[in-house]
């Protein structure tokens, strides 16, 4: 159904079939199926409460952590189902990595917030460990703006650089998925632009999904684009597809602005 | 003037009256105590043994025994009570269970000190046979001074935000490394400060201590956890109502060596609390 982009034939890096999810009574995820194709920016849109954020928080079984929840159906990451019982989530949520809403360092120093995770799992110390924090603010452009800050507090920082350095952590851990749950909401629009410049370079090494409730951000940062009502999954594809010509009805309204 | 501001006015007032009253009580107690024990406190008062019958010399023995009992309790207490807490706060779901556990817990606190006096000589004396000594005093004000060390560590692991959990996670730690890198560095000082305040509990319980560790008078320092001991605040009860004719300075003198002892400790842990604070 999608013209080319090169990965249509690639297998996805994570899928969801049939997913359910119920928070106590309320069913937030209504038989929900998706893919999402390697190094590849997928956007997830809706209004708030639709449910797009729940599904993110799926694709690394944050969701265990709320109590009163309930899954039904299949996630998929690399082929692998997710939910099964001896699906370490060490190693899921060090492969797939998550950026939150509110930059979210913790009261350590820089330093120490990139070699959180690289400790945790035991993959580097001294100084490969050094070299790996190098590399991760590189990855995120902060290397030449706080190398001569390592060891000052990441409280500090600017939101957005806070926000770049909650990306490098993930980097720091080699995730291969980062998971982005409106990552720019809290940032201005000089900030929100350099995170999307950042975005469009990671996304040749990292698979990518976003949820944001800002479409112009999902058309700018985009290649497919998946938008969600009430539960639903209502329109998965193309962004230019869903931009320029929604297949179903509340899509149009939706990008039309008619609600939302 | 108008009605509201003297109505407003009358009501300060009265507040300020109440908290005045708060304060009168601990100036009064301290300045009696300070005026009337300063004059016992000497080198020998502090260092020396008891003589004639108690009516001459130090209250060394006493100060050992509390210190024994204080840092023996503590090193049963603790750990326990932290692991505890940290069980509660980070690992237990709510359910029948820890709900139960909670309320006992609470009771726990309710109980009545000397309860926990009678408790101790039954179990730890009478039962487990480890005789009036250190070992059964400290583990009597060990168990008595459990719910204040899990309650405080408790409320400092829920101080840290659950961001801080969250992220923890997403970057695939275990429930286990979230606690200990991420949360635990965080409630440290909390935790610190409920131990201490725990010191100054088990520093002044004198009926926990009666019928399990306490001796009226001995002529030695004890040398062994199985040795009974004397006590700062058991010792102040038997000079005050046991021996006629002791100087009313060794009395006061004594009681100022307790709350001194208690207040140093509130004083660490107040600085403690405001240094990590700081770094926050």
């Amino acid at each position: 159904m999608n013209e080319t982009t090169g990965l249509e034939h690639a297998a996805p890096v994570l899928e969801v079939r049939g997913l359910n999810l119920w928070y106590g009574d309320f069913q937030a995820l209504i038989d929900v199926s998706a893919s999402f194709r390697p190094r590849t920016i997928t956007a997830l849109i809706g209004s708030s409460g639709c449910g797009k954020s729940t599904l993110l928080r799926c694709l690394n079984r944050m969701n265990d952590l709320i109590d009163d929840v309930r899954i039904e159906g299949e996630i998929l990451y690399n082929g692998k189902n997710i939910r099964r019982r001896d699906c370490s989530l060490t190693v899921l949520r060090k492969s797939v990595g998550m950026v939150f809403q509110r930059p979210n360092p913790f009261p350590l120093s820089v330093y120490e917030n990139i070699a959180f995770g690289p400790r945790v799992h035991r993959m580097a110390s001294g100084t490969n460990l050094d070299a790996r924090v190098e590399e991760s603010l590189r990855a995120v452009n902060l290397w030449d703006e706080l190398k001569d800050r390592l060891r000052k507090s990441a409280l500090s920082l600017s939101l957005e650089q806070k926000q770049r350095l909650c990306i490098a952590r993930l980097v720091a851990v080699e995730a291969e998925v980062l998971l982005m749950d409106e990552p720019c909401s809290t940032l201005d629009p000089m900030a929100t632009m350099k995170v999307e410049e950042l975005m469009h370079r990671l996304k040749e090494r990292y698979t990518i999904v976003i949820v944001t409730h800002n479409m112009q951000q999902a058309a700018r940062v985009s290649e497919e684009t998946g938008f969600m009502l009430l539960g639903e999954l209502v329109e998965f594809g193309r962004t230019t597809d869903i931009f320029t010509r929604p297949a179903d009805k509340r899509t149009e309204d939706y990008i039309t602005g008619r609600f939302g | 003037m108008k009605r509201e501001d003297k109505r407003q006015n009358i009501g300060f007032g009265a507040l300020l009256a109440a908290t005045l009253l708060v304060v009168i009580p601990v100036l009064a107690i301290v300045v009696l105590i300070v005026a009337k024990g300063w004059g016992a406190l000497s080198w020998e008062f502090l260092f020396s043994m008891p003589r004639d019958g108690m009516r001459a010399g130090g209250i060394f023995p006493a100060i050992v025994g509390t210190i024994y009992l204080v840092f023996i309790s503590l090193i049963f207490a603790l750990p326990i009570g932290v692991m505890a807490a940290i069980y509660l706060s980070e690992y237990a779901k709510d359910n029948a269970l820890t709900r139960v556990i909670n309320l006992a817990i609470i009771n726990l606190a309710g109980v009545s000190s000397v309860v926990f006096g009678l408790f101790g000589l039954s179990l730890f004396v009478v039962f487990l046979k480890f005789g009036v000594s250190i070992i059964s005093g400290a583990l009597t004000l060990g168990i008595m001074t459990l719910p204040v060390i899990i309650t405080t560590t408790r409320e400092a692991l829920r101080s840290v935000p659950a961001s801080y959990r969250e992220v923890s996670f997403s970057l695939g730690a275990s429930r286990w490394q979230t606690v200990r890198h991420a949360v635990l560095p965080r409630a440290l000082s909390g935790i610190l400060t409920g131990a201490i305040l725990s010191v100054g509990r088990v520093a002044g319980e004198t009926a926990p201590i009666l019928f399990t560790v306490a001796a009226f008078y001995l002529p030695n320092l004890p040398t062994g956890l199985s040795d009974q001991a004397m006590a700062l605040p058991y010792h102040l009860y038997v000079i005050t109502t046991q021996i006629p004719g002791i100087p009313e300075s060794f009395r006061y003198g004594t009681a100022l060596v307790l709350i001194g002892f208690v207040l140093v400790m509130n004083i660490i842990a107040t600085v403690i609390r405001s240094k990590a604070g700081k770094k926050r």
